[in-house]
Formats: structure tokens, sequence, C-alpha cells
């Protein structure tokens, strides 16, 4: 058990690394960010000693291993925009963003699995074929489309709801359903297919020929079966908690990270957007790690072969 | 003679597949009395499995099933789930081909033979756990205590079958179907499992089906054998009766396909043909295509059950006599 934690941790490492890099790579050949922010008029001599105190003009593999050295001891850089450590403008948008984002979890959770596992127990009924059509029409809408319908119903006709912006609770809940709906008909659908495949198993039938009653049969055979493929979807919409939300934040104008991201990429602020993606990457790796844990709590299978 | 345990009458089973019907078992009529052990015969496809999971309702919904199972006074078809779930387990048991997929990869051994003690017998705690070591003790389970704590996938097929067998006799049943209880397992283990089930009912007098494709294997366990091919019942009769003298053309197919430890060496018999579509059947006898002593009213008329021995029945047109196979006849060399 320890081995496979060190190697798990060993393997988050690198992936966080590798992210890094690669943010940084990236970022460096898609454009000049001095001619960006100093706009494209700006006197030869300022460009100049704007690159100059940012680094700039210093080798690119040299900037990289100073950034990943003062990355190692916390310091991520600072914001070209308004010179603020770039971490403390990311981590002061997170609780934004994971305030329409958890609330949208638990609607995925909260809908989904329950609508997928009815579904499964009714195949082929109307009402398995009535949320199955439901749950295609979620999760093929792109969330833009959507949240412009709810704006235009929720907003503009019945003027029930603001349409962007944020301060109170009536401002989340546009953008809560917005990535809720198609979450929620992605994790039904994987549901539904989970338990199927669960249900058509040899000891679903032993169990009913042991006595063992439907209800039960459900709920203490298929099920715990059941939840082993869909703690991978969930795993993968925690992992989104924090990412989630680049599309829906600036329809909605809400202030998290998304659309941090959005501008500091417009805007060529390298550090924020490198500190953006090392957030995300950090808290994508901390999810799929819990996963593993979570399976092998699930499956006895798992845990014995980690075990040995 | 006694009055039988379970009967079936006229069992039917239709499968509706794609809007269309197909007809897995037909007219079935089988009698167990209290305590026999009764083989059933066929190849896979003949209908032998879905007889008895349609007598528990253990079919899938798309499936219907007619006629009548009678458990003594009980009738298990078209009755409530919940009269059924109380005939499961503690009256009728049933045990499968593939031990380690039919015990729940998530549990213990333990949990779910206690789910049986508790569900059949009301045993809780610590009387429920005595009584699963002494079950698994039953079935020849060596090191009972920790076998309790594994799960499913540390013990071996043989082990496996051994704890669905525990699990079986933990509603103390007064009849258990074994379907093809060891087709999945090794030769050995396999002969194993067949003398501890002729073992536990020696010694608790509960009746047995089992279900196989092998002749071997029902030959040595049973009282009783039923033959059925495509879905119909085609000759029944007592072991040695069916084995030393078979009346209908098919079983007398099976056995001539069987090789034979004395004697002098010869080829073995194939049946030629395959076994029909069950949505594409012959309207008169079932074997007819297949039969080397088929007359014109074999395609057209289905033949009746008649008694030719003792407790011995056929369901075939020809009078063929027990003396001689009809596969050793000129015609049916090709």
């Amino acid at each position: 058990m320890l081995t496979f934690v060190i190697s798990r941790l060993l393997r988050a490492g690198l992936t966080i690394l590798f992210v890094m890099t690669f943010a940084f790579i990236v970022l460096r050949l898609s454009g000049d960010p001095a001619l960006l922010i100093m706009s494209v008029d700006a006197p030869p001599e300022a460009v100049a000693a704007f690159r100059e105190a940012w680094g700039l003009n210093r080798p690119i593999w040299e900037q990289y291993f100073s950034y990943i050295g003062h990355a190692f001891t916390g310091d991520f850089g600072k914001s070209m925009r308004d010179g603020r450590p770039a971490i403390d403008l990311v981590m002061e948008r997170v609780p934004a963003t994971l305030a329409i984002t958890m609330p949208a979890l638990a609607l995925k959770i909260g809908l989904g699995i329950p609508a997928g596992i009815y579904a499964a127990l009714h195949r082929n009924s109307m009402a398995d074929r009535l949320t199955m059509a439901a749950s295609v029409a979620g999760f093929t809408m792109p969330s833009f489309v959507l949240a412009l319908l709810l704006v235009l119903v929720f907003a503009v006709q019945l003027g029930w709801l603001p349409a962007s912006g944020s301060g109170s609770l009536d401002h989340a809940i546009l953008p809560i359903i917005t990535l809720g709906t198609g979450g929620a008909a992605i994790m039904a659908r994987f549901t539904r297919s989970a338990m199927l495949e669960v249900l058509g198993q040899p000891y679903i039938r032993a169990a009913s020929a042991k006595g063992v009653n439907w209800r039960r049969v459900v709920s203490h055979h298929a099920l715990p079966n059941a939840a082993i493929p869909t703690v991978t979807i969930v795993g993968f919409m925690v992992g989104s908690l924090v990412a989630g939300a680049v599309v829906v934040e600036s329809v909605f104008a809400w202030p998290g990270i998304g659309r941090l991201l959005v501008s500091a990429v417009a805007n060529r602020d390298l550090a924020v957007v490198q500190a953006i993606l090392m957030v995300i990457a950090s808290w994508m790796v901390a999810a799929n790690f819990t996963v593993d844990l979570a399976y092998g709590w699930l499956d006895p299978r798992v845990r014995s072969a980690t075990a040995h | 003679m006694t009055a039988p345990l379970v009967a079936l009458r006229g069992l039917t089973v239709d499968f509706e597949n794609g809007g269309r019907l197909s007809r897995a078992v037909d007219r079935v009529d089988l009698e167990i009395a209290p305590g026999e052990a009764l083989g059933i015969v066929g190849e896979s496809g003949s209908g032998k499995s879905v007889t008895w999971l349609a007598a528990l309702g253990l079919l899938p919904a798309k499936a219907r099933v007619s006629g009548s199972v009678r458990l003594e006074k009980q009738e298990l078809v078209g009755v409530p789930a919940r009269v059924l779930e109380d005939v499961r387990g503690k009256r009728i048991a049933m045990i499968f081909q593939d031990p380690s997929s039919c015990l729940n990869p998530v549990h213990r051994i333990g949990w779910q033979l206690v789910e049986a003690l508790r569900l059949h017998r009301g045993l809780h705690g610590k009387a429920a756990e005595a009584e699963a070591l002494r079950l698994l003790d039953q079935v020849g389970i060596a090191d009972a205590r920790r076998r309790l704590q594994d799960y499913p996938h540390l013990l071996s097929g043989g082990l496996n079958q051994r704890v669905m067998i525990a699990m079986a006799l933990a509603g103390q049943p007064d009849l258990l179907v074994a379907d093809e209880p060891t087709t999945a397992l090794d030769a050995t283990i396999q002969a194993q499992i067949l003398a501890l089930l002729s073992g536990i009912r020696r010694d608790t007098g509960m009746a047995l089906v089992l279900i196989s494709h092998d002749l071997g294997v029902v030959a040595e366990n049973v009282d009783r054998v039923a033959v059925m091919y495509a879905g119909r019942l085609v000759e029944e009769a007592p072991g040695a009766d069916l084995f030393g003298a078979a009346r209908h053309p098919y079983t007398q197919g099976l056995l001539a396909a069987l090789p034979s430890l004395t004697g002098p060496r010869r080829r073995l018999a194939a049946i030629p043909g395959t076994v029909p579509d069950p949505w594409n059947v012959p309207t008169g006898c079932r074997f007819a295509p297949r039969c080397p002593v088929a007359e014109t009213r074999c395609a057209s008329v289905p033949p009746p059950a008649r008694s030719v021995g003792f407790r011995h029945v056929a369901t075939c047109h020809r009078q063929v006599e027990a003396a001689y196979s009809v596969w050793s006849l000129p015609q049916a060399a090709e």
C-alpha cells in the first residue's frame, strides 16, 4: 500500500511538472507579451525596458529554470498587469468558481445517478426512453447555447433571475443549472449502462435464486458493483471543479477562475496563466488520486492487486 | 407412488425477440418425488436450464411462461414475486454453471452465506456465523474460519462451487437444482463436487435435479433421467433403462456417440445435421429431420408420449426396439 501511494505521488509530481513545462513553452511560442501589454506603438525603449524588467530578454532555458526553481519555493511570479503575485490572483478567484461548480456537481450526482439507476431498472420502458432522450439532449447541447436559452427564458421573458453578474444567490442559479445539466446527462447515461452491465451478471440471478427480494438485490448486490465504474466519472467531474467553467463564467460574467483565465490569456499575462494551469493540474491530479483510492475501497479485487 | 414434490405440467416458455416468438421449452411434463435424483440431459439450447429457471421465475421479463409448476400444492407459474421469493432458496435452491461469477465480487463469502441464513433461518450475529462455519465444513472446505473473510476472487472455481452449495444448503431446501454444476471445473474437481452432491443428498434426503450435457456425469449420480431435445422432453426412464435400453432415436444417437472403455475400437457415431433454430422448428417431431428412421408422419404430426416400459416414456411415433440402436442400421452409417 505504501509503495502504491509513493509511486502515485511521484507520478502526480511528474504530471504537474509536465503541465507547467508545456504551458511555459506554448505561452512563449505564441506571441510577445511586451508588445501586447505595451501596445504596438509604444516607443522601442519602453518595450525594451519592459522586457528587461520581466526577464523576457534572457535565453528561454534560463527563464524556464528560473521559473521552475521559484515555483518550488511557492513563487509563481507576478502578474504583468498589476504586479501582484500571480498565485494570489488565482487563489482569490477559487471560491467564486467553487460557489457554482460545487452545487453543479451536486446537481450532476443528485440528478444523474438516480435517473440512470431508474432507467436501468425500467429498461426499454417509456420512462427509460424519455430519460435517455433527455440525456442525449442534455449532453449534446453546448453550454453556451443552454446558457443563452436559460437567460432568454428566465431573465428576459420571465424576469425571475438576473441575466449575468454576481453578488447574490440569484446570480448563481442560472450558471449552476447550465453547468449541472450536461454533467447530469452524462452521469445518467453512464450510471444506466454500468447498472445494466451489472444486472446482467450471473451473481444477480444467483442472488435472486437464493431468495433475496428484488429491492435488496438492487441495493445490496447490484449498486455496490455498479458504483465502481461510476466513480470514474464522478472523479472526472470532481477533477474539473476548479477548471470547469470557462465558457459559463464568461457568458454570465461570473468572477471565477475561468474568466480570469480568458482575460489572462488575452493579455498574455504569462505568470497568471501558468499559475492557473498549475492549480488546475494539481487539483485534477489530486482528484485522480482520490479515485484510485476509492477503487480500492469499493473493489476488493483491486485491493488485493495493490497489496501484492 | 408417493405424491410428487414438484410437478411440471405443460410448461412452455416463449422468448419474445424483435417481435417474433421463439419457443425455448414446449409442453414439458415432469415429476420429481421427494428425495429423488433426476438427471436432465440435452445439448445446449435444448431448454433444460430454461425449464428450471422458468419454474423459479428467474427468466427475464421478455420470457413468457405458461403451463403449470407445482411445488406440492403451491402453484409457481404466474404467482406474485413474493411467493416465489419464499420458495427460492428455502424450498427449491439452485446452483449454476460458473460458480466464480455467481458469487458477488464485492462481498465476503461470510457475508453472502449469512445473508442466506438470515433470510431463510432468521439467524443473526454469532449464531449465523457458527452455522456458516458448519456449512462450509459440511461442503468440505478446509480452514473455514479464514474463508468466511475471503472474497470470491481469492478462491478457485471448485471452492466457489462448494461455497455455492453451502449457500444452497443454508435454506435446507427440499430440492436442489444443479444446472451444469461441474461444466466450468476441472475433471478431478468435477468428480469431487458430484460426490459431494450425492453425499449431501444421502444425508439430508433432499431431492436433486442434475442438469448436464454430459451423459457420464448424469449416469453415475441419479435415479432417473429425462432427455430433452429442442425444447421437448423426448425420453424419460430410470437410469439403468435409459442407458441400457434407450427407445428414442435421439437418446440412442447420444449413446452411440459415447466411446466405450471395453470391446473393440469403433468409429464414434455423430448425429448428422444440427439442432433446429428455436424460431424455426419442424411442425411434427423436432428430431425428424435428423432421424434415420423417420417416416412421413414424423415431419407433420407431433409424436405422443408413450409408455414403453416400467416408468419409461418415449416421445416417438416409431416403436423402436431397445435391443438394437437405429444408428447401427446400414442407412444410418452416413
